[in-house]
This record gives structure tokens, C-alpha cells and sequence, in this order.
């Protein structure tokens, strides 16, 4: 999982923006998370092709090698900067209505991270409503797309890259273990409930949604976190579907169902 | 053997392939006539695949170069239709049987434009062609290997390319499906059409193709498949391997190839 690995991986970019920058300003942070993203596919790919070490261990080692440095570089600055692990690892969600973004007039806005988000889901939906065909064509099968002429390593870049976009903005709100959960969780789920490539990319979505609501109210019920609740559902919904999907679930077909 | 040709619709010159620097194909030169079945044959790990891969450009050469109705690959690109192995891809993808062969159009589309009613209309005529219409709304991980294997075909006929490159097309398929496989590809010929394929089966290769390949690392021989499927030759490229050899020997007595008398010609090559 590329994507699993990215995420974690972003963290010395953030980090580093920030103690370049000293703010927590969005951009600096975007662009350090995003060459962060870039340099650990390249990273990946350099293990795997020119070391000939297997994908998995590539992406293993890669990635908790970056997260690490990361770790070390927040517990390091840790009493200067109000960057810590926890907010790393879990997010502060519930803070998320506190950190408003205000013009210097005096106008709010509401909550910035909200505008963030906003921003980099319709800059994901445009890639993804302009690319459609060729992602789908060069996740199914690559040597295809390349013999008519359609750059795998292009797009597979540029996927990456919305994927590094992704994960830093929503890093701040709800912290790696989230966003992991999030482009795992659903997905898997999704995949199990249809056939269909759009469907699925739909019902991603409103899996997620409804993990976020349904956890929300869990951690305010437990008193709990709010991150780890959301992320007991997506496991709690995935584990649903596993065994009622009406297509590929144990309940209804003895089927052998794979998740990549 | 290795007969040339003038005019050929693919001239691979020189061309060596190496994995992490272990050469697997070694200066190979030829040329194929345009409007013909080719077939390429030759034992495991001969580099059947990585010849046709590198003949696309998917895989870089370490010298040599390959040129498609006499241009340079790129220019050519839309031209070019490729059916890889069957096993290279995973057939529990989310997606349905007509969105596959869609993607036959998508090189032709080119980059933000959404598939048309023509194209769709072409990707449900290449269905026909393969006897699959019924199967358009199908999951592709339902198909059993003769109908994923004519998806795939599908999906290279509705590209409505000049030259098609083929993977051991053949590779577990069903009878019904082999045959209607190589009634197809006769149909392709006689609209002109070239195409080449990787084949294993020494047997049905003499009758498939009309012209042949060896191959085991080097060229052993390229040539019209009645001069070419020789003992001779044959042995050479299979050496050594005594299985391989008593099938081989079989199959010349079954067949009892009219070659021997025919096989020097001017421009041949030893």
C-alpha cells in the first residue's frame, strides 16, 4: 500500500515546513508534505527496481524509516514548537472548530481547516473527473496502457501526488491513524459491496461519511477519542460487509474475496 | 535461416534485451512481410514475451533499435494493438466485461475526452466479433480463461489497429475458443492486417502461421513457416532438450514437412 506509506512518510516534510516556516500556515506545510510524497514513490521505486528488494519490504522499509525521522524531529523541538505526537498520531478534531481562519479585518470565515479540505477535495474530484479513463486504465493493466501509448509513470505520479495532497490536509484534523483508516477502510469495504469501478468510488465516499457521523457520536457517547471511534467503525463496517455483502460476502457466497 | 524482406512492416535491427545486465536477447535482426500471421515460437525463457515487449518499446534495449512501418515507435503508437498474457492482470478488478474493451478506444481519445456513442458502438461490434455480446454487463471475474482471454482480444480489435503483438493468446483457452481465435486472426490477414503472435504449441504452429520465428535467446531463424519448421532447425532451437526432441520428431513424421527440398533460396541467410 503506496498510499498506507505516503501518509506516514509526509510527516518529516511537515514537520521540517514547519520549523523552516515556524507558522502552521497550510501552504508551507502542503508543499514540504507534497515533495515528501513525491520523494518516497521515487524512493520505492529506487529500492525495489535498482536494490531488487521485494515491493512490500521497499514500501516497508521507506516509510517507517521517514515516520521516524518525523517522530524525532517533533520529540527533539517538541517543548518549542506546539507540534506534538499525539496530535500527530491522532489528530485534535475537536479543535478544529477553535482554529477559525479570520481576516485581518476581523471577518470569519469559520474553521480554516474546513476551507483546506475544501479546496484539495475539489482539486481530487477535478483529477479525477479529467483522468478517470486513464487511472482506470493504467490501475487494471499498465502494459496495455503503455503499448498504446498511455504514460504509466506519469499518471502513477500524479496519483501519487493527489495522494500526498490528500493526506497532509487532512494530517492537521485527524492525524495519521485516521487517514489511514480513511484510504484503506472504505475502499475495502466499497469493493466488497460492488463490481462496479464508479459505484465503488461512490460508495467510498459514503462509507466514510457515515463512519464520521456514526463514530462522532460513539466518542461523544464514550467520552472517548474521536479519531479512534471513527476508526473503530470503518474496521466495524468493513467487518459487516466481509460477511453480508450480498455479492462477495461469507454470509451469503462462500466466496474467496481478495483486498488488495 | 533468417530470410529478409523488403518493405517490412517491422524491422528489428541489432536489438539486445538484458535484465539487471543478463543479456536475455542477443542481437537479434529481422524483418517481417506485412499482411502475415506470424508466429513466435521457441522453449521456456527463450524470450518470446521480452521480443514482442521490447519490439513495442515497453521494455528498454540495450543496443539496437526497432522500426514500425518504417518509422519510429512513437509515431506509430495509435497503430500498435498488444494482447498480453492473460495472467498479467488482475481479473477481480471492479470492472465489467464492456468497460474493458473500452478501453481499446481510450489510445485513440486521447487525454479529457469521454469514450463516444462511436466508440462504445466499436466496443460492442468487437464483442461480436469474439461471440461475447451477451456478456457485456458481465464481471469480469466470472469469465472463465477462454472468455477472458477473448476480452482481451476484443478489446485489441476495437483499438482497429494496423499491426496487433500477442502473448500466448492460446494459453489455456478451450477448443471453441482456439479455434475461434485463429478464424479471427485469418480474418484480420485478409484485411491486411499484421499480426504476431508468442505461440508454445510446435503442433498447431506449422498449420496457424505463415510465417515463423525461432527463437532461444538469439535468432535461430525467421522465415516463411514451411522453410523454417525444419528438424534442423527445430533442434537447434530446442538443443539438447530430448522431451522436447521426441515430440519434435513426432510432429515431422505426422506432418512430414515437404521443407527440406525447398529451403535454400537466393536471399537466404544461414
Amino acid at each position: 500500500m503506496v498510499g498506507d506509506a505516503i501518509s506516514h512518510a509526509v510527516l518529516p516534510g511537515i514537520v521540517i515546513a514547519f520549523l523552516l516556516t515556524g507558522s502552521r500556515d497550510s501552504l508551507p506545510m502542503i508543499i514540504g508534505a507534497g515533495l515528501l510524497g513525491v520523494i518516497t514513490t521515487l524512493l520505492i521505486e529506487f529500492f525495489h527496481r535498482y536494490a531488487r528488494v521485494q515491493a512490500d519490504a521497499a514500501i516497508g522499509i521507506t516509510f517507517t524509516w521517514l515516520f521516524a525521522i518525523g517522530i524525532i524531529l517533533i520529540s527533539v523541538f517538541a517543548g518549542q514548537i506546539d507540534l506534538d505526537q499525539d496530535c500527530v498520531l491522532y489528530g485534535e478534531i475537536a479543535y478544529v472548530p477553535l482554529d477559525l481562519w479570520i481576516t485581518e479585518s476581523g471577518l470569519s470565515f469559520g474553521p480554516r481547516t474546513l476551507w483546506t479540505l475544501g479546496f484539495v477535495t475539489l482539486l481530487v474530484i477535478g483529477f479525477i473527473v479529467t483522468g478517470y479513463k486513464e487511472l482506470f486504465l493504467t490501475a487494471f493493466d499498465p502494459a496495455y496502457a503503455a503499448a498504446i501509448g498511455i504514460s504509466t509513470t506519469v499518471w502513477y505520479y500524479l496519483l501519487m501526488t493527489a495522494v500526498s495532497l490528500t493526506t497532509v490536509a487532512s494530517f492537521e484534523s485527524v492525524g495519521a491513524i485516521l487517514v489511514v483508516a480513511f484510504l484503506v477502510g472504505p475502499p475495502a469495504t466499497a469493493y466488497l459491496l460492488t463490481d462496479n469501478f464508479k459505484t465503488m468510488l461512490l460508495f467510498s465516499v459514503g462509507i466514510g461519511i457515515v463512519a464520521v457521523v456514526i463514530g462522532y457520536y460513539l466518542a461523544y457517547w464514550l467520552d472517548g477519542s474521536i479519531a479512534g471511534a471513527v476508526a473503530t467503525i470503518t474496521g466495524l463496517q468493513f467487518a459487516l460487509a466481509f460477511v453480508f455483502s450480498p455479492t462477495h460476502g461469507l454470509y451469503f457466497k462462500r466466496r474467496r474475496t481478495q483486498v488488495a | 535461416m533468417i530470410l529478409q524482406v523488403d518493405d517490412p512492416v517491422v524491422e528489428v535491427h541489432d536489438l539486445t534485451v538484458s535484465y539487471d545486465r543478463k543479456p536475455v536477447l542477443w542481437g537479434v535482426d529481422l524483418t517481417l512481410p506485412a499482411g502475415s500471421l506470424v508466429g513466435v515460437i521457441g522453449p521456456n525463457g527463450a524470450g518470446k514475451s521480452t521480443l514482442i515487449k521490447a519490439m513495442m518499446d515497453l521494455l528498454p534495449a540495450s543496443s539496437g533499435y526497432v522500426r514500425i512501418f518504417n518509422e519510429p515507435l512513437k509515431q506509430v503508437r495509435k497503430r500498435i494493438s498488444y494482447v498480453p498474457q492473460r495472467e498479467s492482470v488482475d481479473w477481480d478488478f471492479p470492472a465489467s466485461v464492456f468497460d474493458v474493451v473500452l478501453m481499446g478506444r481510450y489510445g485513440n481519445l486521447g487525454l479529457f475526452k469521454r469514450p463516444r456513442k462511436a466508440d462504445k458502438d466499436a466496443a460492442m461490434q468487437a464483442l461480436e466479433k469474439v461471440g461475447m455480446q451477451g456478456f457485456a454487463d458481465r464481471q469480469i471475474s466470472q469469465l472463465s480463461g477462454g472468455q477472458q482471454q477473448r476480452v482481451f482480444l476484443a478489446r485489441a480489435l476495437a483499438q482497429n489497429a494496423d499491426i496487433y503483438f500477442m502473448d500466448e493468446p492460446f494459453a489455456g483457452v478451450d477448443i471453441a475458443t482456439e479455434t475461434a481465435i485463429i478464424e479471427l486472426l485469418r480474418t484480420m490477414r485478409e484485411q491486411g492486417k499484421t499480426v504476431v503472435v508468442v505461440h508454445h504449441d510446435l503442433q498447431s504452429a506449422s498449420e496457424y502461421f505463415d510465417w515463423v520465428v525461432l527463437l532461444n535467446m538469439r535468432l535461430v531463424a525467421s522465415g516463411p513457416t514451411q522453410q523454417v519448421m525444419t528438424q534442423e532447425l527445430l533442434e537447434h532451437t530446442y538443443g539438447g532438450k530430448l522431451t522436447v526432441l521426441s515430440k519434435v520428431g513426432d510432429l515431422l513424421r505426422k506432418q512430414e514437412f515437404p521443407a527440406r527440398e525447398t529451403r535454400r533460396q537466393n536471399n537466404v541467410i544461414l
